[in-house]
């Protein structure tokens, strides 16, 4: 079936302009160095932006399955953040993050100096939302049972989180949570529009200086080069996980 | 038993989920080195009353005492109490994600402060007690039910507890595992371990137990030295449920109530 689709393409009446305009050679070798140098800044923004949203996710799922009394503001506080932050779309919350904070005038220089940070900001904000909901499903799929074992043996309700039940519920969504990963490997791309200069918007660039779309595709592959790469590593702990447990949720 | 205050106390324990009255006064005292049988019928409280004692369950009423101490006053902190207990549960619930090894450890290092050395070193002397030398680096699926719940009573005992409070231990267990549970049990009494016990196994109970209770609708209806109460219940209820055990061929005929 692939053959064949592949087949009308090349056959198809417009191929040969296509083949010029997304697949030069030429092209690609003249715009790649730069793109893959853009690029660095992709992967350190997404370094970043996933290890402060591992954090902070766990923190909001936390608070929201608490049944402190106590935590009832912080755990609405919780409820509220997720629900708008799931609901907008990512390239919004960067927009209204982006061009709105600096409007303010009361943040500091170095932000708003950087779109950078701004951008980070709101790639956080989406996907601590989009992160928490999936260690929530994790957390409320370990049985109750767990938590009165762990407090039984003398746990404190911290220790239990920490030492059982955590660790439990991150086993079982590994697989969502590595599927979030690769969706924000390729989100981190939209804080080109705040007029940062990133792999997408270094093609762009290029695309519009020579009327050819071959940067783009560079650039695509730059992507794929990372996320596939997420993948197989995001199989072999599912594989690694079912042999040790068992138990593994199903995205 | 001059002296010492019991182990453990219960006095006047009340516990109610919303409208239904689980446990409606439940006495009981626990000397030194007894065991005390829980028997009755599913929702008899049973498992209630052993949670309410390990603090996982708030009680409404009443005081629970372990070595003459309140530990149900408000001032008292749960998981201090806990950390002097040790509590078996029907279903086991040893944590998947750990080996057994780290399964025994996780509390003394965690909870007590002992070095990764030392409890490595306790733990593997327990599971060898309990019949499971090399069985460490194991994950607990794949054990059978009587070993994972035997890795549940090692620990149990790793925290040198006061007192063991076992919850129906042997109900989730396949017929032909029940024995060796029972046996690693019987030899922690010979040991001097107090102990409670719920139990469905009446020939066991008899056995081991100093002292049998009838537990019925939320109240200690019967309670004596386990020859009397098998062999000679005086209240109608504790005749009616011994004789429904029977029935189901859990008590041996030798064992019959008069």
């Amino acid at each position: 079936m692939l053959g064949g689709l592949a087949a009308l393409i090349v056959s198809s009446p417009g191929w040969d302009e296509v083949k010029r305009t997304f697949f030069s050679w030429e092209h690609f070798k003249d715009s790649f160095p730069g793109i893959l140098e853009a690029f660095w800044l992709d992967v350190r923004l997404f370094v970043v932006v996933e290890v402060i949203v591992l954090v902070l996710g766990l923190g909001v799922a936390i608070v929201r399955i608490t049944g402190a009394p106590a935590l009832f503001p912080l755990r609405m506080l919780a409820v509220v953040f997720t629900d708008v932050m799931r609901g907008v779309p990512v390239i919004l919350v960067i927009y209204l993050i982006g061009f709105g904070v600096p409007a303010l005038g009361i943040a500091p220089d170095w932000l708003t100096e950087d779109p950078v940070y701004l951008g980070g900001i709101a790639l956080v904000l989406c996907y601590t939302a989009y992160v928490a909901e999936v260690y929530r499903a994790g957390l409320d799929s370990v049985h109750p049972s767990q938590r009165a074992a762990a407090l039984a043996v003398g746990l404190t309700g911290m220790q239990a989180m920490r030492h059982v039940l955590v660790p439990q519920a991150v086993r079982r969504v590994l697989p969502p949570l590595l599927n979030d990963f690769i969706s924000l490997q390729k989100d981190v791309a939209l804080v080109a529009v705040l007029g940062v200069v990133e792999a997408f918007r270094q093609a762009q660039i290029d695309a519009s200086r020579d009327f050819n779309y071959t940067p783009l595709v560079a650039a695509a592959l730059l992507y794929i080069a990372v996320t596939i790469p997420l993948a197989r590593i995001l199989d072999r702990q599912q594989a690694r996980a079912r042999r040790r447990t068992g138990q593994v949720m199903s995205v | 038993m001059t002296g010492a205050p019991p182990v453990l106390e219960v006095r006047g324990v009340t516990k109610a989920y919303g409208e239904r009255e689980v446990l409606r006064g439940i006495d009981m005292a626990v000397h030194e080195h007894q065991a005390i049988a829980l028997i009755g019928a599913s929702g008899s409280g049973k498992s209630t009353l052993l949670r309410c004692i390990d603090l996982l369950e708030e009680i409404d009423d009443g005081d629970i005492l372990l070595d003459g101490e309140v530990v149900t006053d408000p001032s008292v902190q749960a998981v201090r109490v806990r950390r002097r207990l040790g509590l078996v549960f029907q279903a086991f619930n040893l944590f998947p994600h750990l080996s057994v090894l780290q399964n025994v450890c996780l509390a003394p290092m965690r909870a007590h402060g002992t070095t990764r050395r030392e409890a490595e070193d306790h733990a593997r002397e327990l599971l060898a007690g309990v019949g499971l030398a090399g069985r460490e680096a194991d994950y607990p699926d794949r054990l059978s039910g009587g070993q994972q719940q035997r890795v549940a009573i090692a620990r149990a005992l790793a925290t040198r507890p006061r007192a063991l409070l076992l919850d129906e231990v042997t109900s989730a267990l396949d017929p032909e595992l029940v024995g060796e549970v029972l046996g690693l049990i019987r030899q922690l009494k010979d040991d001097g371990m107090t102990m409670v016990i719920a139990t469905h196994e009446m020939g066991f109970a008899r056995d081991v137990a100093d002292e049998v209770c009838f537990l019925h609708r939320g109240v200690v209806l019967e309670r004596g030295a386990p020859d009397r109460i098998f062999t000679a219940p005086e209240r109608p209820e504790t005749q009616g449920f011994l004789r429904r055990i029977i029935e189901g061929g859990r008590l041996e005929e030798g064992h019959a109530p008069s």
